[in-house]
């Protein structure tokens, strides 16, 4: 009876616990990386680990059919370009489900890499499991990793600028400000920042 | 000033009502129409018209305001976000006649506004706000809602 009792009183400690603590909604800035794998447009899986020789990352979240991952594709293509070589190159992450948003099926990002000429990988998040790691909530969601000594750490979470309309209308750019920030072992002026997007497509629970 | 005489020659009298039923705002505006007193329940949707699952949930919205007196629905599109003009969300309104409160934001960094509206609030949308009038309590929800989804978060509220 002793013991029954120990165990119940365990057992509601744990839920007490358990339901005292935040729900964590994947990372914020400083918080480690996990690694994580995922399959690549040109069918080669693609891990975070392979980047251990690189400054840090642009992890993008992104996709083919929302309407800002349309205005930002550009941008993003032009932010690998200036900053791939400088030590920080973009993976781009397609995390909705196709059931519900057909255009983002492997073949579409297939069709769309090969059109837009991604010079950098488009990893397919098909069972959502990194975008949830991450907090992922929009496309395109920005998390600027940074590499310390093989070990990735979030040091920025947001939009790529201030101005999706038009990329002549940005005043703040807030991935470039926070890389060059890092390159020269500075804070990042803002690390966290929101815009407007299309929610994930989650697949129905 | 061509124009202008040609918008209003070739303009249908229905697109001029979505237009009045459709108010461009700015930020104290929109803070102004949610935070005002009323003794009803107010929901505030955040859409636009590129958003396939704000369009979806669209009629759950309708048809809750057209039949329970108490709850005031206002539509916010966030379409000038992207697109600064506000026509495409007049036909919008026009074709699926829309029958709720329309306002359009006119805002330009999202970022230094989103906080203002809803701290919990990623930016994302669907977003909806749920509002006890009388109280000021609210529920907040990022996501798309469903059949019955609008009625359990009022009860909440209640």
């Amino acid at each position: 009876m002793k013991t029954m009792m120990k165990t119940l009183f365990a057992a509601i400690a744990c839920v007490l616990f358990v339901a005292a603590s935040p729900l964590k909604n994947g990372y914020e800035v400083g918080d480690a990386v996990a690694d994580f794998k995922l399959k690549n447009v040109t069918g080669k899986m693609v891990s975070l680990s392979d980047y251990a020789s690189s400054k840090g990352v642009i992890v993008i979240f992104d996709c083919n059919t929302c309407p800002y991952s349309k205005a930002y594709n550009d941008r993003i293509i032009e932010l690998n370009k200036k900053y791939a070589s400088q030590g920080f190159p973009v993976v781009a992450i397609q995390p909705n489900d196709p059931a519900i948003s057909p255009g983002d099926s492997f073949d579409e990002m297939v069709k769309l890499a090969e059109k837009k000429k991604y010079d950098f990988p488009y990893l397919f998040d098909e069972t959502q499991s990194v975008a949830r790691a991450f907090g992922a909530t929009n496309t395109p969601h920005v998390f600027l990793l940074k590499n310390n000594g093989g070990k990735f750490s979030v040091a920025y979470i947001g939009a790529i600028d201030d101005a999706p309309r038009d990329a002549a209308g940005v005043n703040k750019k807030y991935v470039e400000e926070a890389i060059n920030a890092l390159l020269n072992a500075q804070d990042v002026p803002s690390n966290k920042t929101k815009a407007i997007g299309c929610t994930i497509k989650w697949k129905n629970a | 000033m061509k124009k202008l005489l040609l918008t209003a020659f070739f303009a249908i009298p229905s697109l001029l009502f979505a237009q009045q039923q459709a108010e461009i705002v700015k930020l104290k505006q929109l803070q102004e129409h949610i935070n005002r007193k009323t003794d009803n329940i107010k929901i505030i949707n955040f859409w636009a018209t590129w958003c396939a699952p704000c369009i979806k949930e669209m009629p759950y919205f309708e048809k809750i305001g057209a039949e329970r007196k108490d709850v005031d629905v206002t539509f916010v599109s966030l379409d000038l976000d992207l697109n600064p003009k506000p026509e495409v969300v007049y036909r919008f309104i026009e074709r699926k006649k829309i029958q709720s409160k329309v306002l359009i934001l006119d805002e330009k960094d999202p970022n230094s506004w989103i906080n203002q509206i809803e701290k919990g609030w990623s930016g994302a949308i669907p977003a909806t706000i749920i509002i006890n009038g009388k109280t000021g309590q609210r529920k907040f929800v990022e996501k798309e809602l469903h059949e019955g989804d609008l009625e359990k978060l009022i009860s909440e509220i209640l």
